[in-house]
């Protein structure tokens, strides 16, 4: 009875535990993380006068704002602009206000300094785009009404400071008109508006700052033409150019009338090759020329005389100058001196005295210095002091002072390309008794506490410690596999072409490595990262070797580009073996097969369509001409709306390595009308992804049997005038079409067309089905569409005898030349959102029902059953289908709040979402980036195979040994009455 | 012979040998009719008994009847859907019959008599428990807990291999 009883309990916990996908208040943080960065720091302010909070305001290059702390490195507040709204310039006005200029300088916007409430907007509209300048006024005395002078989209603005109303507007419409500086004169309210007309003119207006009238406008040609850009050395002399860089111009305009002086270069700096640069950086009667890989300070006098100062290495980052007092300015220089980093602060006016030198030690994984803004402060003894921000190669931003750096971040993880996973090693013989021993006082005082809160006896500072306790389980975040499959290596690849390795336990840095390959070389000018694929993932007969990543990267921007490959042990971060430049990389496709040292083969497709194979070992070789006949590959042309399949030729003929290179055979081609189709979207089915079953079973035992075939690919075409931002085509000449094409063939399954509708298209296929969302004009909404594909062909398989026996070819390899028979069912649905992106919760084996993880546009991930989206939804279902689970029909998906997989968080600029699976069935991890980073773990299925993380083992433990004792008593006491009874 | 001999004790129970007897019974005693009432008595008690052993052994072979009823009322208290309840009722169903009909020598054991035939018994009580399993299967069938349909065999069955392999898409960028 006992047992029973037991059994009973066991059951009653187990069916109470998983308690549904949305989290309590205290379950927050217990499995997820989120991280918060700003990117790649352009411009910084610093606000570190009179105020008690110093801070220093920075715009980056992901569309950040944000005033970050300067003791620690916290961010204060954080403004995500839009992907399209590019922060030109910023600025503190009257000590109290932040000012961008954003959007190509059509946008100034003030936010309130202390905690980053916009205050006022302001736009302006003009004729043509333009160079965009900003200036605050900053230097000059804080007026009451400090008037702020933009220009942009070819339109000189001044505005109030205090309100963003504008004062008055002046618009140089005149196309050749480029303007190159704005400059407003200390006291007298006078603006000078410098550009060129055409390349060889140079124009100078005066404007009266009052009112926007020019007072005087002055030109002057100078036939050598101009080039590149401008710098304003002082108030009265400009810098640039000539056409053929081979002089130096000097423009001083002030004092009436323009002066054009030209120098040669080569008098400056010595013979050079190359391209030279004036570095735009406001040094204050100073500028430096970048030439011969060397950085050349010149001073100009006061007579227009120039003076070569010192010539510096040019890995070196300068600092603008900053006023340190009665009109000295001081230039923060970083340079790079082997493993260190020589910080010196020179004095401008006499450039042979330094400030201050410090040589600080540096994390050689940082890479170069490239950006320092410096601000000063009074030491304790009246004397000035620097620190200074330093933007690095990796796209860190560092604060050092007094030789050492005080704080560090690691703002390359907000611009993540690419993410990939690794298992952790596996944990050695078990952990020593000593060990054990020493915490097992702890751990039974844990223990008592988390019986103490199950049982409702803690005291709210109990329960506080157990929080802490709960949140920083040392379990989550060990260094070794763990069964379930939750610890693992989330491995990204970044815009600065870093790696780095975090802990899917609590998000730590485990490794970072700035990857020599995809660093700026001779060979290689512009690397740039692309994608990163699992390379070896050792089991089995290599259990002993560290598993390693694929990187592959491209020289230049452009597609044809040389390609970089480098592998890297994924425990380590060392680049085990870099290759490159070599070939242009298209494509990469991971292989189903892998060598004996579970190295993965992979075909790099490059632009002539050749496939390169990769490892490059004569197993790997032997491998894949066994299989080579059935490898096929295709290309999607989205400019010329054609995808292209192709199968091996032969090897390649003229290659150095001609045994690893094949050339393609056009097979197949699916030309779209290119005139009325415009391919938007494409995708396929995860690689990894695991299906458990072929079968779908519906009410009253029916059976379809899914048409799964990794070869589908669905292209989403629009109307040529669809294809662009909502609202620039009428629903009468918009259309959305989609094809399910099958990849080996070039057939088309399926060909569906949605009138009125339009891009962007945003979907997931996953098994057999295909979830897409996208405009309807007609409806002034989003929907999300539907498709479900069954193969027709299988479905007379529906004898149980021969099933039993095992009489039937479900089983077969199924080959796409055998043109299997299928039906699709689509279902479309309104939904309220707009997506930034969309994918589908992957399993270990498949089984656990799926969801889809949606990216909204307000940066947050829903997760959304697959259910809702079943094309066999109706209006009344029958009460089979009502069984199933089949969800009536609604007109729209509904969005329930509790199904953010983010809670309350947000994933600032999110980019991206991945899912990865976990050992356990049930569970799935997802990882989503954009400027910030978050990982939770997901159940859509709840967790039906383990007990919840605050499942209380204590009160089980108690329950057992009292139902024991129970045992023992009522034992006892039936025994003494089976006596008492033998007396009567 | 004579002379020695006075007397002698014999200490052997002349009761259980009435043939050496030579001492006359005790008057009112009557050996024959003890005897003869002595086998009657038992004969009737064991026909008695067999009786009895033969009763309570169609008891115990119809008791699975009732068994069967209670349990068709249970099966229906608990209603077709797959909870803990019916599913606890319906494998109780199948569990009891089962055991049920392995100690069907151990339940009648007590019964057992030359006089007494348990076949008949122990027909109806196996015919009784298979008709419990027999509701217990059905019941399991209703719950939809047995593979009869062809679904129940294929979901099992992994997604057929792909000959071909393909790869591909837009240039990265």
């Amino acid at each position: 009875m006992a047992a029973r009883i037991l059994a009973v309990f066991l059951l009653l916990f187990l069916s109470a535990a998983p308690l549904g996908s949305s989290l309590y208040e205290d379950q927050v943080g217990l499995m997820d993380w989120h991280q918060k960065y700003i990117g790649k720091v352009k411009h910084a302010v610093f606000h570190t006068q009179r105020s008690g909070r110093k801070r220093v305001v920075v715009s980056t290059e992901e569309n950040v704002i944000a005033s970050l702390d300067l003791r620690h490195g916290d961010i204060f507040w954080r403004r995500v602009l839009g992907a399209n709204d590019v922060v030109d310039a910023i600025d503190v006005a009257l000590g109290k206000f932040v000012i961008t200029l954003s959007s190509d300088g059509s946008t100034i916007r003030a936010w309130n300094l202390p905690d980053g409430l916009m205050v006022w907007e302001t736009f302006i509209r003009g004729s043509k785009s333009s160079k965009s300048l900003l200036l605050s006024g900053t230097n000059s005395k804080v007026d009451k009404d400090n008037t702020i002078l933009a220009f942009g989209e070819g339109c000189l603005v001044a505005v109030s400071s205090a309100d963003g109303e504008v004062l008055w507007k002046k618009d140089f419409a005149d196309a050749s008109f480029e303007v190159q500086q704005i400059i407003q004169s200390p006291g007298r309210d006078v603006v000078y508006v410098l550009g060129f007309v055409g390349s060889s003119s140079f124009d100078a207006y005066q404007i009266n700052g009052k009112n926007g009238e020019v007072m005087h406008h002055d030109t002057a040609s100078f036939a050598g033409g101009f080039s590149g850009n401008t710098l304003l050395v002082s108030d009265d002399v400009l810098v640039a150019l000539d056409a053929a860089m081979s002089h130096l111009i000097t423009i001083s305009f002030q004092g009436g009338g323009l002066s054009i002086n030209e120098k040669p270069i080569s008098n400056l700096v010595g013979d050079f090759a190359g391209p030279v640069e004036i570095l735009a950086l406001k040094l204050g009667r100073m500028f430096a020329l970048k030439a011969n890989k060397l950085i050349t300070f010149i001073s100009i006098s006061n007579d227009g005389k120039l003076d070569v100062l010192e010539k510096i290495n040019s890995a070196a980052a300068i600092s603008d100058a900053l006023s340190v007092s009665d009109g000295r300015h001081a230039v923060g220089l970083v340079q790079q001196v082997d493993n260190k980093v020589e910080f010196t602060v020179k004095l401008g006016n006499d450039w042979n005295t330094n400030l201050l030198k410090e040589t600080i030690n540096m994390d050689h994984q940082r890479g170069f210095v490239r950006k320092v803004f410096i601000n000063n402060y009074i030491r304790t003894d009246r004397s000035h002091g620097f620190r200074a921000l330093v933007v690095m190669e990796d796209h860190s931003l560092l604060l050092v002072q007094q030789g050492e750096i005080v704080w560090g971040r690691e703002d390359g993880l907000a611009s993540i390309l690419d993410v990939t996973t690794s298992e952790l090693p596996v944990e050695k013989d078990g952990v020593s008794v000593s060990k054990v021993e020493q915490n097992l006082f702890e751990w039974l005082k844990g223990h008592i506490l988390k019986l103490k809160g199950t049982l409702m006896l803690a005291s709210p500072e109990d329960m506080v410690v157990i929080q802490g306790m709960r949140l920083k389980s040392s379990e989550k975040s060990k260094m070794t596999r763990d069964h379930n499959g939750f610890r693992k290596l989330l491995i990204v690849l970044t815009r600065g072409g870093k790696l780095f390795a975090l802990h899917t336990g609590d998000g730590r840095i485990i490794w970072s490595r700035l990857l020599e390959s995809l660093r700026k070389s001779e060979a290689c000018e512009h690397p740039t990262g692309l994608r990163i694929y699992t390379w070896q993932v050792p089991h089995h007969h290599a259990m002993d070797e560290n598993p390693s990543v694929l990187v592959v990267g491209r020289c230049q921007q452009n597609l044809d580009a040389p390609g970089i490959l480098s592998f890297v042990d994924a425990y380590t971060g060392s680049e085990i073996k870099s290759v490159g430049p070599v070939h242009s990389v298209l494509q990469v496709i991971p292989l189903p097969f892998t060598d004996s040292t579970e190295q993965r083969l992979h075909l790099l497709i490059d632009a002539k369509q050749r496939v390169h194979l990769y490892p490059r070992s004569r197993e790997a070789l032997s491998i894949f001409q066994q299989e080579r006949s059935n490898i096929y590959w295709y290309s999607v042309e989205a400019d010329k709306s054609i995808i292209r399949g192709y199968a091996i030729k032969r090897t390649c003929v003229h290659e150095d390595a001609g045994d690893y290179c094949f050339e393609p055979r056009d097979l197949w081609s699916v030309v779209f009308p290119g005139k009325s189709e415009k391919i938007v979207s494409t995708v396929t089915q995860k690689l990894n992804e695991v299906v458990h079953t072929q079968a779908k079973v519906m009410a009253e035992q029916e059976l379809m049997y899914k048409y799964i075939s990794k070869n589908l690919l669905f292209v989403a075409t629009a109307s040529p005038k669809a294809s662009h931002e909502i609202g620039s085509a009428i629903p009468d000449e918009s259309f959305l079409v989609v094809y399910l094409i099958d990849t080996i063939t070039g057939r088309i399954l399926q060909r569906m067309t949605h009138q009125g509708c339009q891009a962007p298209v945003h979907a997931v296929f996953s098994e057999n089905w295909v979830v897409y969302h996208y405009f309807n004009l007609r409806a002034h909404r989003y929907e999300m569409s539907v498709i479900e594909i069954y193969d027709q062909s299988r479905a007379d398989n529906k004898d149980v005898l021969k099933l039993v026996v095992g009489k039937h070819n479900l089983t077969s390899p199924t080959s796409s030349y055998s043109r299997p028979e299928v039906v699709a069912k689509s279902q479309s649905y309104f939904f309220t959102h707009s997506v930034k992106a969309i994918t589908v919760t992957l399993t270990a084996k498949g089984i656990t029902s799926k969801q889809l993880l949606i990216g909204t546009i307000s940066d947050q991930v829903l997760a959304l059953d697959k259910r809702y989206l079943d094309p066999r939804r109706s209006l009344n279902p029958s009460q089979a289908e009502k069984e199933e689970g089949v969800i009536p029909l609604t007109d729209s998906l509904p969005i329930i709040p509790q199904s953010y997989v983010t809670h309350a968080l947000k994933v600032e600029g999110l980019r991206g979402i991945v899912t990865v699976p976990a050992k356990l069935e049930s569970t799935t991890l997802v990882f989503s980036y954009g400027v910030d980073i978050f990982f939770t773990r997901l159940a859509p299925s709840r967790t039906y195979d383990s007990l919840t993380e605050d499942f209380s083992y204590a009160l089980l433990l108690i329950t057992i040994v009292a139902l024991i004792a129970a045992i023992f008593v009522t034992w006892v006491w039936s025994e003494r009455k089976e006596l008492q009874e033998k007396w009567r | 012979m004579g002379f020695g001999r006075r007397w002698a004790v014999e200490f052997t129970d002349a009761s259980a040998a009435p043939s050496s007897r030579d001492v006359p019974d005790p008057p009112g005693f009557t050996r024959a009719s003890q005897d003869q009432d002595d086998s009657s008595v038992s004969r009737q008690k064991k026909d008695a008994e067999a009786n009895w052993k033969s009763q309570k052994a169609w008891e115990v072979a119809q008791a699975p009847f009732k068994n069967l009823m209670m349990m068709g009322f249970m099966m229906w208290m608990a209603g077709s859907t797959v909870h803990l309840f019916s599913i606890g009722i319906t494998f109780s169903a199948l569990w009891q019959p089962i055991s049920a009909l392995q100690g069907v020598g151990k339940v009648f054991e007590p019964y057992k008599d030359s006089k007494v035939d348990l076949l008949a018994p122990k027909l109806l009580f196996i015919a009784l428990n298979l008709g419990g399993l027999a509701l217990g299967v059905w019941k399991l069938n209703t719950l939809g807990l047995l593979p009869t349909h062809a679904s129940d065999w294929v979901s099992s069955l992994p997604p057929a291999q792909e000959v071909e392999y393909s790869g591909g898409g837009i240039p990265l960028h």
